[in-house]
């Protein structure tokens, strides 16, 4: 297109720049805890170990380190997304048998970029195009059960291990709640308009972006998510802060801990009608657990406000009647309470 | 006179796109209808399932991203030409 540099000399300079950003991102995250600590104890000079001296080393340590971490884990995962797109999912995916369908279903759900407003359109064209409904569930399902963004922060906050438990049971859930959908013949249950459609054929390729293009895009969508959830993240770290320096330790074990067996059931159907990103949740879910609120209990709650979303849900209805969208509420539910309990079980 | 239409159902991205081919169509100082199509069964028909999607004069040009005003102006000179 330009005519100044060919593309291979562009894209040569765009992976020099992105590297030098890499670095100064890695200086940038290892400088944050000892700026944070200075901050608190030398700069405002509060004493070790008070409690608003806690609460604001916490904060000032958390904030750039999660805006940080999402900034940095979005841009390779949007990278990286870059690479697949619905139409190649879509091929893929058919003639794949029930099972191996569903979890590279799942598996492609999470990976294949879309917006959410494309989700319908999605759901008509995988169905249209002879792909099972169970199938088709499990990638849309994949996608708001396993978020990112909770998976960026439970990363951030919890370590390696919680964010891969949670990425593996997300997809598990998506396998399940896809292989029950499709086992039952739900397709009545899909709104008749559904079935007649004939989609037409695109002669025009998949856009194939050179190495400058998908650096652009990776970016973009970077600025765009971290700045819409950055606001929620301070929020959410500010009350984890609070609850951190002024709540007493195992406050919470009684009412949130492994032993009330009844708050994984009270937390997910809580979580239903809440609709919070995971951005400002997962903070306050991991302060709540350094008070003795157990793993299992908090993460299905955390699963429940993210996956159960009601604008998502209303932009479904718009393919699916009621009963078939009441019954994937009740699978998504109830797995997620059987994913709290397992939790529980093992941490 | 082009054609051009928008396939989306009204999300950020088919508002952007939107506004891109408005800016390019007054800029290259065409003669175009810009229609939006927000009917699902309407957007399939014409082989997109990722929105938004860029039809001119009834061929589909792009899909499933946001084009670039610059390839926009390639797409509607080229239309220009074969109409």
């Amino acid at each position: 297109m330009s005519t100044a540099t060919s593309q291979p000399q562009q894209d040569s300079r765009s992976w020099l720049l992105v590297s030098g950003v890499a670095i100064l991102w890695l200086l940038a995250y290892n400088i944050v805890e000892p700026l944070a600590n200075w901050l608190a104890y030398g700069l405002f000079s509060l004493p070790e170990g008070s409690h608003l001296g806690e609460a604001l080393a916490f904060f000032f340590y958390d904030v750039p380190k999660i805006i940080l971490l999402l900034g940095g884990m979005i841009f390779l995962i949007t990278l990286l997304r870059s690479f697949f797109s619905p139409e190649q999912t879509r091929a893929w995916l058919g003639g794949k048998r029930e099972g191996v369908g569903n979890a590279l279903a799942a598996l492609l759900g999470v990976i294949t970029p879309f917006c959410s407003c494309s989700a319908v359109p999605l759901f008509i064209g995988f169905v249209e195009s002879g792909i099972p409904l169970g199938v088709t569930f499990s990638f849309l399902t994949a996608t708001p059960v396993v978020n990112e963004i909770a998976l960026v922060m439970l990363f951030g906050l919890f370590g390696w291990k919680v964010a891969g438990l949670y990425l593996v049971s997300g997809l598990l859930i998506a396998v399940l709640a896809g292989v029950l959908i499709g086992r039952l013949n739900m397709e009545r249950y899909v709104e008749d308009f559904v079935w007649q459609v004939k989609a037409g054929q695109i002669d025009t390729p998949n856009y194939k972006p050179s190495w400058t293009e998908r650096f652009q895009i990776a970016w973009e969508s970077t600025k765009e998510i971290v700045g819409k959830v950055w606001l929620y993240v301070v929020i959410g770290i500010a009350i984890g802060a609070g609850i951190h320096g002024y709540v007493p330790e195992s406050a919470l074990a009684g009412i949130l801990g492994k032993d009330a067996w009844w708050s994984v059931p009270v937390g997910v159907l809580l979580g239903i009608p809440l609709y919070s990103n995971a951005a400002g949740i997962i903070p306050v879910v991991h302060a709540l657990m350094e008070k003795g609120a157990a793993l299992g209990t908090a993460l299905a709650f955390m699963m429940s406000v993210v996956a159960l979303s009601l604008p998502e849900l209303i932009i479904l209805r718009r393919v699916l009647k009621p009963q078939l969208i009441a019954l994937f509420i009740t699978i998504l539910a109830i797995a997620i309470i059987i994913t709290g309990y397992i939790f529980n079980l093992v941490i | 006179m082009l054609t051009v239409k928008i396939l989306g159902t009204g999300c950020a991205n088919c508002k952007r796109l939107e506004q891109i081919s408005r800016k390019t169509v007054s800029a290259l100082d065409l003669e175009a209808e810009i229609v939006k199509v927000t009917e699902y069964p309407e957007i399939m028909a014409y082989g997109v399932m990722s929105t938004p999607g860029l039809v001119i004069n009834e061929k589909v040009v792009s899909y499933g991203r946001i084009p670039s005003p610059a390839e926009v102006t390639t797409w509607l000179n080229e239309a220009q030409k074969a109409a």
